[in-house]
C-alpha cells in the first residue's frame, strides 16, 4: 500500500473508524428488519458488508498487515455474487406478485 | 479332483440349480427345468459317490474348511463341512433318492404352469438337506435344518390357491419352530459348556463327562427331533403335510427331512450315551408315537394320509433304537425306509396320477390290471415295510426288534403289536388299491417311464436295502455298523448279545404273526372289500381312532383356545382401553401444541429476519457468558 494512504489513513484515530462501522452496520440490520421494500434491504445488506470492509481496512492499515486486504477482496466478490442472486429475486418477485413489499411473501405462514 | 473341491460340490449344485431355476422360472419350460434340476442333482450324486469312493474309514472323518465365518471373542464357527461315516451315508441317501425323486418330478408336474418353480424350491431343499448332514458344527446344521423347514413349507404350500394347503403349509411351520427354538437352547447350553459348537471337539471333550448339563441339552435336542422327524407331540403337522406334490411326500416327508432328527441323534451320540434319563424319555416317545400313529393308519381312506401315518409310525421305531442306545440300527432303519417309502409315495403318486388326481381309496380297486408296474413295485415296497422275509425292511425292524427284546418283553411285545397293525394296514392299502374291482370313474393309463424308472430302481434297492447291514446271523457282518462306528462314538458302545436260537425264534415269531395278519386282510379286503363307512356310524372307540385321536382338537382346547382367548383379551383391555388412548394422546398432544407453536412462523420476512438476529444476539452473549 502506498505510504501516502496509509499516513491519511492513520490521521484519523482508529475509535471513529470503529465507531463509523459499528453505525453503518447498525443502519444495515435496522434497514434488513424494518424496511419493507426489497431492493432497501438488499441494500442495507450491502451496507453491513461494506461496513465490515471498512473496519478490516483501517486495522490492516494500524498493524500494518495486509492479510486483512485480501478478505475485503473476497467479501467484494462474495457480495457482487450475493447481489446477481438476490436482484433475480427481485425481479421474479416482481414479475410473479407485481410488488416489491417483502411482506407480500407471506405463504409460509404457519 | 481334490476331495475339498468334491465335497463343496456336493451342496453347491443343487444350489446353484436353485438360483437358476428361480430366476429363470418364467423363460424355461417344464421339461427343461426338470432336465436341469435332475442334472444338477445327480452330478451331487456322483460326486457323493467319488467322496465315498475315496473315503477311508479307518483313518476317519476329515473337515473341509470352506472359509471363516463367525469370529467374535472367543466364539469361533467356521463355514466347514464334514465328511465321515454318517454324513456320507446321509449324502448317498439324499442325493440318490433325492435324484430319482427329481426325475420322477419330470413326469409328475409336467402339466403344472408352475413345474420350475416346483424344481427350483425342489433343488433349493436338496441344497439344505445337505448342508443339514455334512455341516461340521452344530450351527451349520442348524442353518441347513431351517433351511429344510423353509422348503418344507414352501412345497406343502405348492399349490398356494387352496386355502387349506395354505393352513397345512402354516401348521407344518409352526410346529417346526416350536422344535426349533428346542435345538437353539440345546446350542446354546453346550456352547457355555464347551465354548465350541464343533461336533468333534464337543463329542472328544464330552466323552465320560458327567453333567446334569447333559441332560438339559440332549433334552432340548430331541424336543427339535420331535418337531423334525415327527413323533408326539409335535407329529400332527406330518400327515397334514400330504397337501403337498406327491414327490414332496416322497422326498421331504419320508425319505430325507423327517429323518433329521435322528440325524442330529445319531451325531451327538456321545451327548445321549452320557444322558441315560434322555434315552428313556426317547424310547418311550418312540414307542408311543409308533403305535399311534400305526392305530391311525388303519382306519384312514387317503392313500396318502395312510403312508404319512405309516412314516410316522417308523420315525417312532427309529426313536425307539436310539433310546435303546443302538444308533446304527436306527440309521440302518432310516436307509431301508427311505428306500420303500419312497417308493410307496411314489407308487401312490403313479396311482393318483393315472386316476387324474383321485386320492381316496374308497374309489380305486382292480388297479393291478391296468398299471402293472406300479402294481408289482408297490407290492414289493409294502412286503418290505411288512417285513417279510429277507426284503429290506425285516432286517432293519428286526434289528430293533432284537435290541427291545434285549431291554425289556414288554417293549418288544408293544412294538411287534406295532409292526403288526402296519402290516395289516399297509396290506389294506394295497388290496383295496389293486385287488377287487375298480370302484372309481377314471380311466386309470400307466405313468410315463421318467415315474416308472425311479419306482423300479427303488423297488430293487427295497428287496437288496437289506445287504447294507446283513446281520451274522445270515452269514453276514453288519458292514454298515463297522462303517459308522467310524463316525457316531455312540455305537461303540452297542452291543446285541441274544444267542443265535433267541434270535430265529424271535424272527420266526414276528414272521409267522405278520403272515397271519397278511391272510386276515386278505380275507377282509379282498375276498369281502370292506371300505369304512361315515364317521358318524363307527363305534365309538373305533371313532375314537379314525378322527385320529382327536389330538388336533386336543391341541385346539389346550393351546389355540386358551391363546385365542388371551388374544381377544388383551386386545379388548391392553389394546382398546390402555394403547389406543396413549398412542391417541400422544397424537392430540402433538396436534395442540402445534397449533399454539405453529403461531411464531408469521411468514413475515422482516420478523423472521428480526428472530434470526435476536438468536444470534442472544448466542454471542452466552459465548461471551461462558467464557
Amino acid at each position: 500500500m502506498e505510504q501516502g494512504i496509509i499516513t491519511a489513513i492513520r490521521t484519523v484515530p482508529l475509535d471513529h473508524y470503529v465507531l463509523l462501522s459499528f453505525l453503518l452496520f447498525s443502519i444495515g440490520v435496522a434497514g434488513v428488519v424494518f424496511r419493507r421494500n426489497t431492493i432497501i434491504i438488499l441494500m442495507c445488506v450491502e451496507l453491513m458488508l461494506n461496513s465490515v470492509n471498512l473496519l478490516l481496512t483501517a486495522f490492516s492499515a494500524y498493524h500494518s498487515d495486509p492479510r486483512a486486504q485480501v478478505f475485503v477482496f473476497f467479501i467484494m466478490l462474495v457480495a457482487a455474487a450475493e447481489v446477481t442472486v438476490g436482484l433475480s429475486i427481485l425481479v421474479m418477485m416482481k414479475r410473479n406478485v407485481d410488488s416489491v413489499d417483502v411482506n407480500q411473501l407471506n405463504r409460509l405462514k404457519g | 479332483m481334490s476331495t475339498d473341491l468334491l465335497a463343496a460340490l456336493v451342496p453347491a449344485l443343487p444350489l446353484v440349480g436353485a438360483v437358476i431355476l428361480a430366476s429363470l422360472r418364467r423363460k424355461l419350460s417344464a421339461n427343461m427345468a426338470g432336465g436341469l434340476a435332475t442334472a444338477l442333482i445327480a452330478g451331487s450324486f456322483v460326486a457323493s459317490v467319488l467322496l465315498f469312493l475315496g473315503f477311508d474309514a479307518n483313518v476317519g472323518g476329515r473337515t473341509v474348511k470352506l472359509l471363516d465365518w463367525i469370529d467374535v471373542g472367543g466364539m469361533q464357527i467356521p463355514l466347514a463341512l464334514r465328511i465321515d461315516a454318517l454324513s456320507l451315508t446321509m449324502m448317498l441317501i439324499v442325493t440318490g433318492i433325492g435324484s430319482l425323486i427329481h426325475l420322477y418330478s419330470i413326469g409328475y408336474m409336467h402339466e403344472d404352469e408352475r413345474a420350475p418353480t416346483f424344481f427350483a424350491q425342489l433343488n433349493l431343499f436338496s441344497f439344505a438337506m445337505l448342508m443339514l448332514v455334512m455341516g461340521s458344527n452344530f450351527l451349520i446344521t442348524f442353518i441347513g435344518w431351517e433351511g429344510v423347514g423353509l422348503c418344507s413349507y414352501l412345497l406343502i404350500g405348492f399349490w398356494y390357491k387352496t386355502p387349506e394347503y395354505n393352513y397345512a403349509a402354516r401348521k407344518a411351520f409352526v410346529m417346526n419352530r416350536i422344535g426349533d427354538v428346542g435345538v437353539v437352547l440345546a446350542m446354546v447350553l453346550l456352547f457355555q459348556r464347551f465354548g465350541t459348537l464343533e461336533y468333534a471337539s464337543i463329542m472328544d471333550m464330552a466323552t465320560g463327562v458327567n453333567d446334569p448339563l447333559l441332560i438339559a441339552a440332549t433334552l432340548f435336542l430331541f424336543i427339535g427331533a420331535t418337531g423334525k422327524s415327527a413323533q408326539i407331540p409335535l407329529f400332527t403337522w406330518l400327515p397334514d403335510a400330504m397337501a403337498g406334490p406327491t414327490p414332496v411326500s416322497a422326498l421331504i416327508h419320508a425319505a430325507t427331512m423327517v429323518t433329521a432328527g435322528i440325524f442330529l441323534t445319531v451325531r451327538s451320540s456321545v451327548l445321549f450315551e452320557l444322558a441315560p434319563f434322555t434315552k428313556d424319555i426317547i424310547l418311550w416317545i418312540g414307542t408311543a408315537t409308533a403305535l399311534l400313529a400305526a392305530s391311525i393308519g388303519l382306519f384312514q381312506n387317503d392313500i396318502k394320509k395312510v403312508l404319512a401315518y405309516s412314516t410316522v409310525s417308523q420315525l417312532g421305531y427309529m426313536f425307539v433304537a436310539l433310546g435303546l442306545g443302538s444308533y446304527s440300527a436306527a440309521m440302518f432303519h432310516v436307509t431301508t425306509h427311505a428306500f420303500f417309502k419312497a417308493l410307496l409315495f411314489l407308487g401312490a403318486g403313479s396311482v393318483i396320477h393315472a386316476l387324474g388326481g383321485e386320492q381316496d381309496i374308497r374309489r380305486m380297486g382292480g388297479l393291478k390290471g391296468h398299471i402293472k408296474i406300479t402294481y408289482i413295485t408297490f407290492l414289493v415296497g409294502t412286503a418290505a415295510i411288512a417285513g417279510l422275509p429277507l426284503l429290506s425292511g425285516f432286517f432293519s425292524k428286526d434289528l430293533i426288534l432284537a435290541f427291545a427284546f434285549q431291554r425289556s418283553p414288554v417293549i418288544f411285545g408293544l412294538l411287534l403289536f406295532g409292526a403288526l397293525l402296519t402290516t395289516f394296514y399297509m396290506f389294506r392299502l394295497l388290496f383295496l388299491v389293486f385287488y377287487g374291482t375298480y370302484r372309481g370313474k377314471a380311466h386309470p393309463h400307466e405313468s410315463p417311464l421318467t415315474m416308472t424308472i425311479p419306482l423300479m430302481v427303488l423297488a430293487v434297492l427295497s428287496v437288496l436295502g437289506g445287504l447294507l447291514n446283513l446281520p451274522h446271523l445270515f452269514g453276514g457282518n453288519e458292514p454298515m455298523k463297522h462303517f459308522l462306528e467310524t463316525a457316531a462314538a455312540g455305537i461303540g458302545y452297542e452291543h446285541l448279545e441274544l444267542s443265535a436260537l433267541t434270535e430265529i425264534i424271535l424272527m420266526g415269531i414276528t414272521t409267522t404273526l405278520v403272515g397271519i395278519v397278511i391272510y386276515v386282510a386278505y380275507g377282509r379286503f379282498v375276498k369281502t372289500t370292506t371300505l369304512e363307512g361315515e364317521e358318524a356310524a363307527m363305534p365309538v372307540f373305533k371313532r375314537l381312532i379314525a378322527q385320529r385321536w382327536r389330538i388336533d382338537e386336543l391341541y385346539r382346547a389346550l393351546f389355540e383356545k386358551p391363546y385365542s382367548w388371551l388374544s381377544m383379551n388383551l386386545f379388548a383391555v391392553a389394546e382398546k382401553k390402555v394403547m389406543v388412548p396413549l398412542m391417541n394422546g400422544v397424537g392430540d398432544a402433538a396436534i395442540r401444541v402445534g397449533d399454539v407453536v405453529r403461531r411464531v412462523q408469521t411468514g413475515n420476512a422482516s420478523f423472521h429476519l428480526l428472530a434470526m438476529l435476536c438468536g444470534l444476539i442472544l448466542f454471542l452473549v452466552i459465548t461471551l457468558l461462558s467464557n
